[in-house]
């Protein structure tokens, strides 16, 4: 990340993505840059194609059109064409994916440890004492007491449950995270809590960030850039204090109003 | 004029068989799907192995039947009447003398050699699937090699036990490719994996057949700082006295004695007729 020559060129860049769902629009023509260190919001309300969005950049759905090309060693690869073996290394090593319900991210049979240790032994770590001390070194970074380790998932409450699954997959220090709706479902206190760890972990590893939210306080504190949403396109792009202080799209203002005040 | 064609399958059916065993031995460690049929006997009891034994059987073939090393228990006994009846083939219980051994969760303790066939019935032959249970998945897991997942299961028998506590069924790796289940065999046996034998794999519920050629190459997996351990009770065969063999725990009577034996039924009974006398062997013809 230090490197000038990767400083100068976007992680990612996304031309003309495109997903359809038979007749019906998930997502078309969304096109952006992603460059190191930053984090990218998308908003949009339920159905608008976010999620199909996130999926389509993380390889998870194939898209219809388009490109995703990710800075792998200086070179521009198209995520979309490259071979699945290829794709599903980088999904554990160079990129990470945040699920909005935790149970969908880790093995809720398997101990916390196990849970934190199985990215490291995917990419070959074949040390039990070296992966049980970067296993205990990330849970106790997520706020979880180390003494709870060797404790399974279905023990954790909500909110230890979305660390753990955190702490999994940046263990293997990812430089894009792809994150679903990562404070869905929590009450807000927990939820402030995991924002400020998340800020806190993004500037810390200068990770870069997708982050998919309905929720706009989430963007305000963790986005640098916005994208809103609606109907499979993107309505209005640009800084996420531009965007939400001084919205220009009708859809935005709409949203941007619609937040409840305390 | 017998009622049921050579070893009871017909012919074509042992045909499609074969052809999967052809291709397990030439993929070693891989798992051939194949079109298992319904045998007279549950699933659970090595319908599976019973299958590749039957296409695998010749009328000049002697074959011997192993249930957990012993050859009179109920399992062993009625596989070998089986193809006793269908097949006419010769039996014995002398590792030395058959040709195609069937077995369940054992290897011989005596060395096979290159004229012998060893079929093994198998439960469950996907070793990823209790930590992943979707197919597709695993499928796809052995297709890229993708193997973290099964060192994730050492993982937490070290975690949870202090050391891999894995006694069977332990995990290996075929020829630096495919993590394979090596059957409920005790990882006392997982270096005999490595014979001038052909092993075969059956498993008849779950539609699998491998295979490892003789003189394959069997890793157990395990972690640079826990290596694989094999193990067995720390005991001589009581009546026997051998301190090599894998040993059954025996319970004589409901005041805690009991004794250690030979899971090798056939290997126990030549040292004895050989002479070694264990510790707990009478002065007449013990079990004989």
């Amino acid at each position: 990340m230090k490197d000038m020559s990767v400083q100068d060129r976007p992680l990612l860049r996304v031309e003309g993505l495109t997903k359809f769902y038979g007749g019906r629009i998930g997502c078309e023509g969304v096109g952006f840059d992603l460059w190191p260190g930053e984090v990218m919001g998308i908003v949009g309300e339920s159905g608008s194609g976010k999620t199909t969005l996130l999926n389509c950049l993380a390889g998870h759905l194939a898209p219809d059109a388009g490109r995703v090309l990710f800075d792998l060693d200086g070179e521009a690869v198209d995520t979309v064409t490259m071979s699945e073996p290829a794709r599903r290394k980088l999904g554990r090593t160079d990129w990470a994916f945040v699920h909005q319900h935790a149970a969908d991210g880790l093995r809720m049979n398997v101990s916390a440890g196990g849970n934190v240790g199985e990215r490291l032994m995917a990419v070959g770590a074949r040390h039990y004492g070296d992966i049980r001390a970067s296993a205990l070194d990330w849970i106790e970074r997520v706020e979880i007491p180390g003494d709870r380790i060797d404790d399974r998932p279905t023990a954790f409450s909500g909110g230890m449950r979305q660390r753990l699954q955190i702490a999994r997959n940046l263990v293997t220090g990812p430089r894009l995270v792809f994150m679903d709706e990562p404070t869905g479902g929590l009450d807000v206190s927990v939820q402030a809590r995991l924002l400020d760890l998340l800020r806190g972990l993004v500037r810390e590893m200068g990770l870069s960030a997708i982050i998919v939210t309905h929720d706009l306080a989430v963007v305000r504190l963790l986005a640098d850039r916005l994208m809103v949403m609606k109907d499979g396109h993107v309505v209005e792009t640009g800084l996420t204090d531009q965007v939400l202080d001084d919205p220009q799209h009708g859809y935005t203002q709409l949203l941007v109003s619609s937040v409840l005040q305390v | 004029m017998s009622d049921y064609n050579f070893a009871y399958l017909d012919e074509q059916t042992k045909r499609m068989i074969r052809r999967a065993i052809l291709k397990g031995l030439a993929i070693p460690g891989y798992q051939v799907p194949f079109a298992s049929r319904e045998m007279p006997m549950p699933y659970g009891w090595g319908t599976g192995g019973v299958q590749v034994s039957a296409a695998t059987l010749t009328p000049d073939d002697t074959l011997k039947v192993i249930d957990q090393g012993a050859d009179d228990t109920t399992n062993a006994v009625s596989i070998r009447k089986f193809f006793e009846k269908t097949a006419k083939v010769a039996v014995t219980e002398r590792t030395a003398e058959a040709t195609i051994i069937q077995t369940r969760h054992r290897i011989p303790e005596e060395d096979l050699t290159e004229d012998q066939i060893l079929v093994y019935q198998v439960p469950i032959p996907e070793p990823l699937r209790f930590l992943e249970p979707s197919e597709v998945e695993t499928r796809k897991m052995h297709a890229l090699e993708e193997y973290g997942l099964m060192h994730v299961k050492l993982y937490e028998d070290i975690a949870r036990h202090g050391e891999i506590s894995t006694a069977y069924a332990y995990p290996v790796k075929v020829e630096d490719r495919y993590v394979m289940d090596p059957s409920p065999i005790p990882k006392f046996d997982n270096p005999k994996l490595e014979m001038a034998g052909i092993q075969l794999f059956g498993a008849g519920r779950e539609q699998r057949i491998y295979a490892l050629p003789p003189y394959t190459r069997v890793v157990s997996l395990d972690f640079e700082d826990h290596p694989f351990e094999c193990t067995r009770a720390q005991e001589d065969c009581g009546l026997c006295g051998a301190g090599d063999s894998y040993l059954d725990e025996v319970i004589m009577d409901d005041a805690g004695a009991r004794m250690f034996v030979c899971s090798d039924t056939d290997y126990c009974r030549a040292r004895r007729e050989a002479g070694h006398r264990g510790a707990m062997a009478g002065e007449g013809e013990a079990f004989a």
